[in-house]
């Protein structure tokens, strides 16, 4: 018997629209599985991306570093003392920490609460500014638009350049002309504008980069003329440690060289985000996983459904199904009949479904998500390898769903049918 | 043609009911032969047998020299198919599909293309006079007219024989003696028709008449003597 036999597939086309109603409630259910399970997924995706939008743009594994205050004495110093990190612990640390890749100081100089900080002209905004070492744009990627970020030279001479963020730019040249070699002042004293950047991530150290004004660290070393002390370190782990490896060392290495006890917990401070990325990753998974329990769960009560109609579909052609077998159906003829309008009409309902999943993702995505400022949801859409395994599974359910009819429709004999009673 | 021999058959339902109690029995081919019996005197289980839609328990069952028995489904359906035409008092046609299609239904199942099982169909429905009516629903036609279109899915697979079952019971007195004419006129081509029946006047039409008791033949009576 050939698969393509116009008539079979007219056989099929015939049940199903004679009962339109039944069809359509009964299709309703995998189509409503389906659909609910592609949002869902497509909606987790949008989620995980979001997020990920957030981390883009930011070294996920670095950790960053701060002091505190020593809660325990230690080699005659008293316990509450206030300590700093200073530049020859940057030596010591990139010596003594082979896993140890970037190590970048920060240092933070506020706005010190005199209103608009930054000047340009008539133009002022009150921005926070940061101290950053060259090597800072490896730990979050400054996004440089216009000229460059802060390098070794300005370092090294201490110069009085600064990287502005985006926001700093058109809030002090409004008229987008270039402020490359401009002198603004920021908190009293004049820099030269070397660049603009309007980062990425929405991690920040401080203020986030488009917000704020970046010049190199032993510039504001000098200018708050606190010495060489360091207010947080941020650092990277090469390839094949993790962060919270070498965070872990570089709080023991500045105990040791700070004159504070092993074990103070409270003298120094600080996370990985490869531990925060890590957590956030396992979320995601959770989310999918529970999208496909309640997507599978779905998709099967929709399946049940057709199973149960099928089933009553069955009961009613019982007399149709005996006079077939009385003009000589083989039994593969009716389990093929049978199968193949459990399969096609769960594959029309799904892939209906799926259709309008996929568009409506789509219209959410462009009418509502891309517009909407500070979404948490980005870009939500179902791969191409999710759409497929929905495809498979759903021709599965179908073939399920079909089963026990089938299995009902065979036990039907030709007498009991067509008998008159 | 049809041969049987001590055909036994008990339906084991509840209480056994020993309906068939030996049934022996010669059809020759282009025979007409009714089967006649009060209701529970096991006429329809012995149509049912002979038109290997149910089986038998002992005895033997020869249908054109090949014996019927122990057949897998796939087995008896080809037989169903091929050799046995089979007419029905409701007359069982397919609702949803149209007289030509119906007439053509065996032929369905034995693989002939659409285009040529139509074509054959048509002409099956020409004999029956019903070429007007091909692409008429069942529930558009009159009784006789469905008895027709039966009649002629019946004979399409050009079957060993005609099996009956009161394909008259549904119909008035008129259209009765008309399918009952055509059956005549189909075994006088040499088929060989069997028709179960409780009505005298369809019995009489035919050239022998059986009658079945409790289970047994009680007698054969050749008609017109």
């Amino acid at each position: 018997m050939n698969i393509f036999d116009s008539d079979r597939w007219e056989e099929i086309w015939v049940t199903i629209t004679r009962n339109k109603v039944r069809s359509l409630l009964t299709g309703f259910g995998v189509f409503w599985g389906i659909f609910m399970l592609i949002i869902m997924m497509g909606a987790g995706t949008g989620l995980q991306r979001g997020m990920m939008q957030g981390l883009e743009g930011f070294a996920t594994n670095s950790c960053i570093l701060g002091t505190g205050t020593t809660s325990e004495p230690y080699k005659g110093f008293k316990k509450g003392r206030r300590w700093n990190m200073h530049n020859r612990d940057l030596e010591i640390l990139t010596r003594s920490i082979p896993e140890l890749d970037i190590l970048s100081p920060l240092l933070f100089g506020g706005n010190q609460g005199t209103g608009d900080n930054v000047v340009y002209g008539e133009n002022s905004g009150s921005y926070d500014v940061r101290g950053v070492h060259a090597n800072y744009q490896y730990i979050e990627d400054p996004n440089i638009t216009q000229g460059r970020f802060i390098n070794e030279t300005d370092i090294a001479q201490k110069r009085k350049v600064c990287v502005i963020g985006s926001e700093v730019y058109t809030t002090l040249f409004p008229k987008k002309n270039d402020p490359i070699e401009k002198y603004i002042r920021v908190n009293g004293i004049y820099y030269q504008v070397v660049g603009v950047g309007s980062g990425i991530s929405d991690i920040s150290i401080g203020a986030k980069t488009s917000q704020s004004v970046n010049i190199p660290f032993t510039t504001m070393q000098q200018i708050q003329n606190g010495g060489d002390i360091i207010h947080v370190l941020t650092a990277t782990a090469r390839p094949y440690a993790s962060a919270k490896e070498v965070q872990e060392k570089i709080e023991t290495i500045l105990k040791a060289s700070n004159d504070i006890s092993p074990t103070d917990k409270q003298a120094t401070w600080g996370f990985s985000l490869e531990e925060q990325f890590n957590m956030v990753n396992a979320v995601f998974l959770g989310i999918a996983m529970l999208v496909w329990i309640v997507g599978s769960g779905t998709l099967i009560a929709g399946i049940v459904g057709v199973s149960n109609i099928m089933m009553v579909t069955v009961k009613e052609r019982t007399k149709e199904i005996g006079v077939r077998r009385a003009l000589g159906a083989k039994p593969s003829a009716i389990i093929s009949q049978i199968m193949s309008e459990s399969l096609i009409l769960t594959a029309m309902a799904g892939m209906l479904g799926l259709t309008v999943g996929v568009i409506t993702l789509h219209l959410a995505d462009v009418y509502w998500l891309q517009k909407a400022e500070n979404m948490f949801l980005s870009d939500p859409v179902v791969s191409f390898g999710t759409a497929i395994i929905s495809t498979v599974i759903l021709l599965i359910c179908g073939l399920i769903a079909g089963a026990i009819p089938t299995m009902r429709a065979l036990q039907i004999k030709a007498i009991d049918a067509i008998r008159e009673e | 043609m049809i041969k049987l021999e001590h055909i036994n058959k008990t339906y084991y339902s509840g209480a056994p009911l020993h309906v068939l109690k030996g049934i022996d029995l010669n059809i020759e081919k282009g025979e007409m032969v009714s089967i006649m019996g009060a209701s529970g005197s096991g006429k329809s289980t012995l149509l049912n047998i002979l038109g290997i839609l149910d089986i038998y328990d002992t005895g033997n069952y020869y249908l054109n020299n090949v014996l019927i028995k122990d057949l897998s489904e796939k087995k008896a359906a080809t037989f169903r198919n091929t050799m046995i035409g089979f007419i029905f008092q409701s007359f069982n046609l397919i609702g949803f599909k149209n007289a030509m299609e119906n007439v053509a239904l065996p032929l369905y199942y034995q693989g002939v293309g659409r285009r040529k099982r139509n074509l054959i169909a048509m002409e099956y429905l020409d004999q029956m006079g019903l070429k007007d009516w091909s692409r008429h629903l069942p529930n558009e036609l009159s009784g006789g007219q469905k008895q027709r279109v039966a009649i002629a899915r019946a004979l399409i697979a050009k079957p060993q024989v005609i099996l009956a079952d009161e394909p008259t019971g549904a119909l008035d007195s008129k259209t009765s003696e008309e399918v009952i004419q055509i059956l005549r006129d189909v075994n006088k081509e040499g088929m060989t028709t069997l028709i179960v029946t409780h009505e005298h006047s369809v019995a009489q039409a035919t050239d022998k008449i059986i009658h079945l008791k409790d289970g047994v033949i009680e007698n054969i009576a050749t008609v017109g003597e």
